[in-house]
């Protein structure tokens, strides 16, 4: 993960002056090893500076609502069927390209009937490592040098050095909070139509679009995805459009897939994942979902990035797609399941934080949330560095009151920073006593 | 949409001949002997280790944990000493590294082979196979206008890579040594005068692979030496893809070239899982370096696909923790193995040799090459005349004889690929059965003519 910023508008840090005996070093280096320099693509992107944020995962007595990753486990069913999988001989060994036959075939059906259209399982899909290996593919195959990206703020952090690394031209835009209203629940943020609609351009090759959103947890409605989608056709743009959380959406809510809306299903890519629909993240399996006539690209990354997933896992994941498939719409279902447990969660957190004199803005989807620290009060004119408040503030937290979060503005670029430091991520799909554990601090924040 | 959407970087690199022949083998059930792949399992220590790591609680089903480092790194972040302070007090820098205990194991296996120490945090990077391996390190290190020696016949993913990555391929062949006859992959060597007079100063990297595939040589220390001499003097990168390091047959020996001297700091060694404990489908592989080279592949691979999956990379961690415990010994499926394999080979080049196809003997890898410019055969594919002969030959061996093997010019430049199409490739990583049944075919077709 990246500091959103400096990759947008350099890096702020090196801007200081650098320290003699870096430069020194740097330099001796230069000379031993001339020709060995990095390709461009990769310049600026090195910095990936998490200060104090992954030791966490090291120190267990650290309470860590920070990192995006369940604590809880998997379905049994899923950890069976890799079991399983593995048993048998020819899964241990390469499986088709572009994906495993059995899980090609399990997607197209489910996505399929989601969809209401018929998705050609050889054709429309490509299985990837991760979402995050979708989202690569797709860059590398649809963006190139003089194309802009549009991307919506705040953003998993991704995007921006995706985009970057394919040669294009991120252009930000902020989600804003209503006017006039302390924003509480993630349908208080909005895209400004005519504020979006002049980000495009001739230039503009695609939009990338997160629903349900990292880290606010907004579900953009249908009225919304109409919005851009009528952008997309009369700028004939792209869309990659990131449903990796799309099961996860709460009472009240709908996901919507903007493939599904009129002209979009021709010029978009849909990415999904494994490891956040079944709660295996360390599976590391996606998929992105598309016409033909795109996805070919994708599929020729693919074959020339990584050529193949592991075969074992696709096969679970099949698995687990063809028994929920049965029961998709009814509340065996895990993808019901998951999001009825979650809700809970979702809930105490919410409920844990304004017992603490937080304003939690509760998310209608996705299982971060977000929480404005403000009414705290927590005086940090003590830390002198020249930093947002958000990464103060959770340093600080991390180090004092041993509670572990992620600031929100390592998700917007430097612009932004000022309408969203006040907020910290999150995470509520951990185990009722991290919860609690969390609920604890909080309630003792006024003790030293 | 009416505009052009492709990045130009996918341009001319869509075709791909696994695609093209696996689907051919599937559609005509052929037996085969074309990809390469074993179709035995992976050994029983292997299987449990991944059947235990899927028992090992939630954590193995969820993101690695990237490993933590106390350290500023060197190069390019500076920062004011303040902040250096502050940091030392909570800090880490992090690079997704790979699995803890699998970066831990391989660094301390492979340091033992070459001699020095290996630094699992900063050395070694974990990637979805050897194949993502060279793609980190082809997107790391070649720029626009690089030209990235490469030497035939080829992996064929070399080519589009160095092309994905805005490079220049310069082809070089391994040609049979004149004047004997040429039995063996041995006998195929490099000139070191016309692998010299491919060196130009946009001249980046030079790719070697041994084990070779498709060919099989094991390059000997003498013919890594002249490459690395040719390395050190021009200052290039090496990438040496070394998957099939543990299969080598006749007493021929797997030499490392980042071992020789002022090699280590320029060379990037590929490693893979799949083809060392016979799981392809598992997909986990390294390449290790020195940590300058390494932290830019690393960069790659952050931002394409960030972790690997987990619980394949524990299971290899304790496959390797098992080896390491053996190495050298009966015991060891490193030894095991190749011995396995070696009577395979014999059994596949008997075959071939009875039937009138004269095979080149491999001296490491899973493959070995025939040449088929004995067989006469009415190819019945007047509409194909497009297709090299080995092409056309092995498609026409799928369909009417349900064996499917790889045409060798698939390994080649377009450049030198007619010098090179009278050989197909086949694959001896197979049961029994399957090579009998290979052999039964090859029988039933020679008695025929």
């Amino acid at each position: 993960m990246n500091f959103a910023w400096h990759l947008l508008n350099g890096s702020k840090l090196s801007r200081r002056s650098a320290s003699s005996a870096c430069r020194r070093s740097f330099t001796s280096q230069r000379v031993m090893m001339s020709r060995h320099t990095n390709a461009k693509r990769i310049a600026g992107l090195d910095k990936n500076v998490w200060v104090a944020f992954t030791s966490v995962a090291a120190d267990p007595s650290i309470v860590n609502l920070g990192q995006g990753y369940p604590d809880i486990p998997p379905p049994s069913y899923v950890k069976e069927a890799l079991a399983k999988a593995a048993s048998v001989d020819r899964m241990n060994q390469y499986t088709r390209g572009f994906g495993h036959p059995s899980l090609v075939k399990a997607l197209s059906q489910v996505y399929g009937k989601v969809c209401g259209r018929q998705i050609d399982p050889f054709k429309d899909i490509l299985v990837t490592v991760g979402g995050y290996g979708s989202l690569f593919s797709t860059m590398q195959a649809l963006v190139e040098e003089g194309d802009e990206v549009i991307i919506i703020e705040p953003f998993f952090d991704c995007y921006v050095p995706m985009v970057r690394m394919a040669g294009g031209q991120p252009v930000l835009i902020p989600l804003r909070p209503k006017p006039g209203k302390i924003p509480t629940s993630s349908t208080d943020w909005y895209l400004d139509p005519d504020e979006l609609s002049r980000k495009f351009n001739s230039r503009t090759k695609a939009i990338i679009i997160n629903t349900p959103n990292n880290p606010i947890g907004k579900v953009f409605t249908k009225d919304e995805l109409q919005v851009i989608a009528d952008l997309c056709i009369k700028h004939d743009t792209l869309c990659f459009s990131d449903e990796v959380y799309e099961w996860l959406v709460y009472k009240g809510h709908q996901h919507v897939k903007i493939a599904t809306l009129p002209g979009m299903w021709d010029r978009t890519i849909t990415i999904g994942s494994a490891g956040k629909t079944f709660s295996v993240t360390g599976w590391k399996l996606g998929w992105s979902i598309g016409p033909e006539h795109l996805m070919k690209h994708l599929q020729t990354v693919m074959q020339n990035s990584l050529y193949t997933c592991p075969t074992p896992l696709q096969e679970a994941v099949a698995q687990g797609f063809l028994l929920n498939y049965e029961m998709m719409g009814r509340p065996e279902c895990y993808f019901s399941a998951l999001a009825e447990e979650l809700e809970g969660k979702r809930d105490r957190l919410a409920a844990i934080l304004q017992e603490a004199g937080m304003t939690p803005v509760v998310p209608e989807g996705g299982y971060f949330m977000l929480v404005d620290v403000t009414p705290l009060g927590q005086d940090l004119s003590l830390m002198a560095e020249d930093e947002a408040y958000d990464y103060k503030f959770v340093k600080w937290m991390i180090k004092e009151k041993k509670l572990a979060a992620i600031p929100v503005t390592a998700f917007v670029g430097e612009d932004s920073t000022k309408h969203f430091e006040k907020y910290i991520r999150l995470c509520f799909i951990k185990q009722d006593s991290t919860l609690e554990a969390a609920g604890n601090i909080l309630k003792n924040w006024r003790r030293v | 949409m009416s505009r052009k959407v492709h990045s130009s970087r996918t341009e001319g690199v869509d075709k791909n001949v696994w695609v093209e022949f696996t689907q051919l083998a599937a559609d005509y059930k052929a037996v085969n002997l074309g990809q390469g792949f074993p179709d035995f399992s992976p050994p029983e220590f292997i299987r449990e280790a991944f059947c235990d790591a899927l028992k090992g609680g939630p954590a193995m089903h969820q993101y690695t944990r990237a490993f933590v480092s106390k350290t500023i790194p060197r190069g390019c972040v500076c920062l004011p000493i303040s902040m250096v302070l502050y940091l030392s007090l909570v800090a880490i820098f992090f690079f997704v590294q790979g699995h803890p205990p699998l970066v831990k194991i391989l660094a301390k296996f492979f340091g033992r082979i070459v001699g020095h120490e290996i630094d699992p945090l900063e050395d070694i990077l974990v990637t979805v196979g050897a194949y993502q391996a060279l793609f980190c390190a082809f997107q790391a290190l070649i720029d626009e206008e690089d030209e990235v020696i490469i030497v035939e016949p080829f992996f064929d993913c070399y080519q589009p890579m160095v092309v994905m990555a805005g490079g220049k391929p310069v082809y070089i062949p391994l040609r049979p040594r004149e004047g004997r006859a040429v039995l063996s992959s041995g006998d195929w060597v490099l000139s070191p005068e016309e692998l010299a007079s491919k060196v130009t100063p946009r001249t980046k990297a030079i790719v070697i692979n041994t084990p070779n595939n498709p060919l099989g040589k094991v390059y000997k220390l003498e013919e890594l030496q002249m490459i690395a001499d040719l390395c050190i003097k021009h200052d290039l990168l090496c990438f040496s893809d070394e998957v099939y390091e543990w299969l080598t047959y006749d007493g021929a020996k797997h030499v490392k070239i980042a071992s020789l001297p002022g090699m280590r700091e320029r060379t990037i060694t590929v490693g893979s899982a799949g083809k060392s404990f016979s799981a392809t489908g598992w997909k986990v592989g390294w390449a290790i370096g020195s940590r300058d080279v390494i932290k830019h592949l690393k960069i790659i691979h952050q931002n394409s696909i960030y972790h690997c999956a987990t619980a394949a990379q524990e299971a290899v961690a304790r496959g390797f923790e098992r080896e390491y415990e053996v190495f050298g010994a009966p015991d060891s499926y490193f030894q095991q193995l190749p011995a396995m394999l070696h009577n395979k080979r014999q059994k596949l080049a008997t075959c071939l040799q009875s039937v009138g196809l004269n095979p080149i003997m491999p001296e490491g890898g899973y493959f070995m090459i025939a040449d088929i410019s004995s067989v006469k055969v009415d190819l019945n594919d007047e509409s194909n005349k497009v297709e090299s002969r080995d092409f056309r030959f092995v498609k026409w061996l799928i369909k009417e004889k349900g064996l499917a093997t790889i045409p060798v010019s698939a390994f080649y430049s377009p450049e030198h690929g007619k010098e090179f199409d009278k050989y197909i490739r086949f694959c001896f990583v197979k049961e029994d059965s399957t090579l009998k049944a290979a052999e039964d075919i090859l029988k039933k077709w020679s008695q025929r003519e």
